[in-house]
């Protein structure tokens, strides 16, 4: 909300300065974001008269005025605005005034013609940053009076963010009132005004719905000046507050509601058929909105009907059919006071979010609608002349906002601020809400003023007794606090799994947790992930079922910037779509492109393989000990190379996959390199089996080589199984330590060379043991897997 | 001088001259055997010794022995120059340049994200706070209405709401994880919970529809809003590793009262006013405030009885403010030049 300064100061008693005001209400939680000054002006810009108007003899576009700015000579200034004419009052720029801008005003020719000033548009005052012809000014302004004067300059705006609890802020006079809290002193009460009636004609009113509407009052207001303006020091405080002048009504109902609080509408009268009806709509019914859209209501929504249509959406917008246009004459006034629920419902429904239904919804002082009222009318006959009508008004008493009592315990004070307060500290914040502050055994009672919505418990009094003495004088104390020993889960902590990952040249990556669905559906087209119904982006709607996706775009983003080896990870929770619900499931994924190395000058220069990142998540699901509890098969997987693909399984689930990206799927993402991809269930790989130590044999063990001749497609993981099966217990380490296809192996055959190293706990292995072992090895590997052994 | 002797003096010089010209051990080892093997020259002299008059053999078996000792002394030191020009050699050749870079793996990094919310972690976890998790999708009773925000509360809009139906939605900030804990586990505890949150904002310098909050909350029987004051200022003089100055402001939480708003001294300006401050001389850091009573009641724990405070950081904007990093679509962008700043 922005609020003009001077505005302000005219509701509130203070010898603060601007920043010690700005200070003052942000330590009071209502904090001002920004106070901007508004142009300071020269006070050698005044107002004047423009007498006469003549045709520039040497330009079409200019003309020679003659002006009375109350110097005692009139005064020839040269002038290019369209709008200057004889009797216009607009503010001069004296000879020697420095204009925004540094421009300063010389005495000079202008194509000859001399030019003693200038005349000034909001543009050349530095108000606006455009603006079309020259500022009028009141007709009633004396000519010489300084123009800041009339302007109420130097003047600040205060940017203040309100927070939602406090509708009573949202407006001058609340910030005033605040003010006043906050340094203990009395605010300037909004004043009274009665206006006589000077037309007999009344507008009916009458509620359906009392619930949503306990108070509602309207006046009609007739034979309005259509040519009347708004006086310049309303626009220029409506202007200071963020608001366009539109027209001396709507005006007015706008500086009523930034002064006050009260939002207000006015109806051309014309358009309302016999008489206002506040009711919910009815199925089916519509409106076209000020602004232009057209809005279907809802059975629960508000709304200001007359005897035959909506007009319009109560205490949010108002309709095109009753809207004020400039041959406006007559029109009616409302201000009522609505149930804040009531008019969240409609808001929201309608996707609307108004200055009015902004205060509404936060509650607005339900004893100022009458008031308000009359401020209005007393402002607009002013400006605008007219005859005022009586005042409709109606007041379902059951369903206004109760006031009630609030008790304040002191020791409950005590206990939930850790300090103890004198009483008269505490005392003197609560006088502030209820001058007739009572005693109880325990604490304190008051009932809290009508444009308080915030003030309901205990905890609110509290906190505004913490408010009123200041948080910064509350003691900071270290607790004192009984210990207690966390549970600790036996698992590898994700931090242990991040580290590892980091040591082994993996940078850690954070992408959205909504994905692209086309790319998604690449990956993971079995599952779904749950879809936003308000997505900010039509590539960001989807839940991600795994983290391919975004590691994908990481590492496009990446290419796209000159980074050749991208190696990179995530954890994080991913989401399917169950019959049950949605599956929240932390997972993990690697990817890396690029060189297997960094570019240097004693390694081999290659790319990165399955293999590599094989090795890496092997390091990792050594970590908790189970590693031979995973298993890897060749499968066919969606988005990867169908040869190089390997799902993963635990304890025979599948848990993930790990391989390369299918090269149509590379080519997609515009990435000539081959990229290693893996995704996997991270709890699994993080459950531990706890160490039970096991004797180092004292015995010496006994390596023997073999070199396997197989089918060119058999998995390795079959001369495994098969040589652990036959070797049994003996065996204490089996590696592959070569693979080879080519010259002399046969064509669909490779050779596989492994090396077993077997060993007894108790007692050193003979030859004859060993060979008897090999040979049933060899034996079981020519009929298992239809194994040679190489010669 | 006997013949023995010129013999001797002969098969010496022979000896000295054949190593001088010995080019490697093996020849040095061939000039050994040849004089002083068992057949060697120099021993066969002994066998003379018997053919000489008797008076003169203890002399001359005294020179024998002589030749033998000085050849092998020099045969040993021979061979010691040798070896030791040999490693001196071996050396040479394996010298290295040690200005070449290692070899190998690189090391990658954590994000920062991850850096300060470890190091949050191990902050709070000293003071005792224990780490609790809840889920990112979220019904919006434990997300909304148990925290004091019923439908159409205004506070709803101040936080812009991922749906996925009328009832669910990703949570818009880590204060579900206080509701489940509390619903699970009754007083006294001290817990952080920390993890992604979002709200339907478009990317922009200060703001991403993804960041990270970390939770606090603390309940006991008598905690006050003096301890959550002195509790935050700790942790922040721990975080920014410096004492900073810390203010706290009332503002509004639904399910805190009084809510405060902390701010530290700017770290950019001392105080002084900048851009990173935006002229105010201080920084917003973190939301807090004594856990609202109606909370409690909800969740069934005895709001007469037990008093708390829960405090709320985004991470990012602490990496911001500590790290100087002033556009937040940068820890989502992932590009390495940014993510190996931090390790």
């Amino acid at each position: 909300m922005k609020i003009s300064e001077q505005w302000l100061r005219a509701w509130t008693k203070t010898d603060l300065n601007s920043s010690e005001i700005a200070a003052c209400l942000t330590s009071g939680g209502t904090e001002v974001t920004s106070v901007t000054p508004v142009a300071d002006l020269d006070p050698r810009v005044v107002a004047g008269v423009i007498k006469s108007v003549a045709p520039h003899p040497n330009a079409d576009r200019l003309r020679c005025c003659m002006v009375d700015a109350g110097t005692g000579t009139p005064l020839a200034i040269v002038c290019g605005a369209a709008n200057a004419a004889p009797g216009l009052k607009v503010p001069v720029a004296l000879v020697g005034a420095i204009l925004p801008g540094n421009i300063v005003v010389r005495d000079a020719k202008i194509r000859g013609m001399p030019s003693q000033g200038m005349l000034c548009s909001t543009r050349d005052l530095g108000l606006e940053t455009e603006s079309s012809g020259l500022l009028a000014l009141d007709a009633k302004t004396r000519p010489g009076t300084p123009v800041a004067t009339l302007l109420e300059l130097p003047d600040q705006v205060f940017e203040i963010e309100v927070t939602p609890n406090r509708g009573d802020c949202l407006s001058v006079l609340g910030i005033a009132r605040e003010i006043s809290f906050l340094i203990d002193a009395a605010a300037v009460p909004a004043t009274a005004h009665r206006s006589d009636i000077g037309d007999p004609r009344a507008v009916s009113v009458s509620i359906e719905a009392h619930e949503a509407c306990p108070r509602y009052t309207g006046r009609p207001i007739y034979g309005l000046d259509p040519a009347a303006i708004t006086p310049l020091w309303m626009r220029e405080r409506l202007r200071r507050c963020g608001m366009r002048s539109i027209h001396p009504v709507v005006d007015v109902t706008n500086y009523v509601m930034l002064e006050w609080g009260q939002p207000m509408h006015g109806f051309a009268l014309p358009g309302i058929a016999h008489g206002i009806v506040v009711r919910h709509a009815r199925r089916g019914e519509s409106l076209t909105l000020l602004d232009g859209q057209t809005a279907s209501v809802d059975t629960d929504t508000l709304i200001i009907a007359d005897h035959k249509r909506p007009l319009a959406i109560a205490g949010v917008m108002g309709g095109l059919i009753s809207a004020i246009d400039p041959d406006t004459v007559d029109v009616f006034f409302e201000s009522a006071y609505f149930r804040p629920e009531s008019i969240a419902v409609s808001a929201r429904r309608l996707g609307l979010h108004t200055d009015s239904s902004h205060r509404f919804e936060r509650g607005v002082d339900p004893t100022l609608v009458r008031r308000a009222l009359e401020r209005a009318t007393k402002l607009l006959l002013a400006i605008a002349g007219g005859r005022a009508g009586p005042i409709s008004e109606v007041i379902t008493k059951a369903h206004m906002p109760k006031r009630a009592f609030v008790e304040l315990r002191r020791a409950r004070l005590s206990r939930v601020l850790g300090v103890d307060l004198r009483s008269t500290i505490v005392e003197r914040s609560l006088a502030q809400i209820d001058p007739r502050v009572k005693k109880t055994e325990t604490g304190w009672r008051v009932k809290p003023p009508a444009h308080r919505f915030d003030l309901k418990e205990e905890c609110d009094l509290i906190e505004e007794v913490a408010r009123g003495y200041g948080y910064d004088k509350i003691p900071a104390r270290l607790p004192r606090v009984s210990l207690n020993a966390p549970k600790i889960r036996d698992m590898v902590s994700q931090e242990r799994a991040r580290a590892l990952l980091v040591d082994r040249d993996y940078h850690e990556a954070i992408t959205y947790s909504f994905v692209d669905p086309v790319l998604e559906a690449v990956f993971d087209p079995d599952h779904r992930g749950p879809i936003l119904a308000n997505p900010i982006a039509s590539n960001l709607t989807v839940m991600r079922t795994g983290l391919a996706t975004g590691l994908l775009q990481a590492l496009a983003h990446n290419r796209r910037h000159q980074q050749e080896r991208v190696r990179l990870f995530e954890l994080g929770l991913c989401f399917r779509q169950e019959p049950s619900g949605v599956d929240q499931r932390a997972r993990l994924g690697l990817i890396a492109s690029g060189r297997a190395w960094p570019r240097q000058w004693g390694a081999p220069d290659r790319k990165v393989d399955l293999y590599d990142v094989k090795a890496d998540l092997m390091a990792l699901l050594t970590l908790g000990g189970r590693a031979e509890e995973f298993s890897f098969r060749g499968a066919s997987i969606p988005g990867l190379h169908p040869g190089q693909a390997a799902e993963i399984r635990f304890q025979n689930r599948p848990i993930g996959f790990l391989g390369a990206v299918h090269p149509e799927v590379q080519k997609q993402l515009a990435i000539d390199d081959s990229i290693i991809l893996l995704d996997i269930e991270l709890e699994e790989i993080l459950q531990t089996k706890s160490v039970l130590y096991s004797e180092i044999p004292r015995v010496p063990s006994i390596r023997r080589d073999l070199a396997i001749v197989v089918a060119r497609t058999l998995p390795a993981q079959m001369l495994i199984d098969c040589i652990r099966a036959q070797a049994g217990t003996l065996l204490k380490e089996l590696e592959i330590f070569d693979e080879y296809r080519g010259e002399g192996i046969d064509s669909g055959r490779k050779s596989v060379a492994v090396t077993l190293t077997l060993q007894d706990s108790s007692r050193t292995l003979t030859e004859d043991t060993v060979e008897v072992v090999i040979a049933r090895v060899v034996s079981a590997l020519a009929t298992a897997c239809d194994a040679q052994l190489r010669q | 001088m006997t013949s023995v002797e010129q013999e001797l003096n002969r098969l010496l010089g022979d000896a000295r001259a054949e190593l001088r010209a010995a080019s490697d051990i093996t020849a040095a080892e061939q000039v050994r055997v040849r004089y002083l093997g068992k057949k060697g020259l120099i021993t066969e002299q002994l066998k003379r010794v018997g053919q000489e008059p008797p008076d003169v053999r203890p002399e001359i078996g005294a020179r024998v022995n002589d030749a033998k000792c000085a050849l092998t002394e020099e045969l040993e030191t021979w061979r010691h120059q040798w070896e030791a020009a040999a490693l001196r050699t071996q050396l040479e050749a394996e010298t290295l340049d040690v200005t070449l870079p290692g070899r190998g793996l690189a090391l990658g990094s954590l994000h920062p994200v991850t850096l300060a919310r470890q190091r949050i972690e191990s902050i709070l976890g000293g003071m005792g706070f224990a780490r609790a998790e809840g889920p990112e999708i979220e019904d919006d009773v434990r997300n909304f209405e148990a925290l004091n925000m019923p439908a159409n509360h205004p506070a709803r809009a101040m936080q812009d709401t991922f749906y996925f139906d009328a009832h669910t939605l990703l949570r818009t900030h880590t204060s579900n994880v206080q509701v489940r804990y509390m619903e699970a586990h009754r007083p006294p505890f001290r817990i952080i919970a920390s993890g992604r949150v979002f709200r339907a904002d478009s990317p922009d310098l200060t703001h991403t529809p993804m960041f990270h909050q970390v939770e606090g909350l603390m309940v006991d029987e008598n905690v006050s809003f003096s301890d959550l004051k002195g509790v935050l200022t700790e942790f922040l003089r721990a975080f920014f590793e410096q004492s900073v100055d810390v203010r706290f402001r009332p503002s509004f939480f639904p399910f805190t009262e009084p809510s405060a708003e902390v701010d530290v001294r700017c770290v950019g300006c001392s105080g002084n006013g900048c851009r990173i401050c935006k002229q105010t001389g201080w920084l917003e850091v973190l939301g807090c405030g004594m856990v609202h009573p109606s909370v409690f009641h909800r969740v069934g724990i005895d709001e007469e009885r037990y008093t708390g405070f829960a405090f709320g950081a985004g991470i990012e904007r602490l990496v911001m403010l500590r790290s100087g990093v002033t556009d937040a679509r940068l820890f989502y962008e992932n590009d390495l030049r940014f993510l190996a700043q931090f390790r």
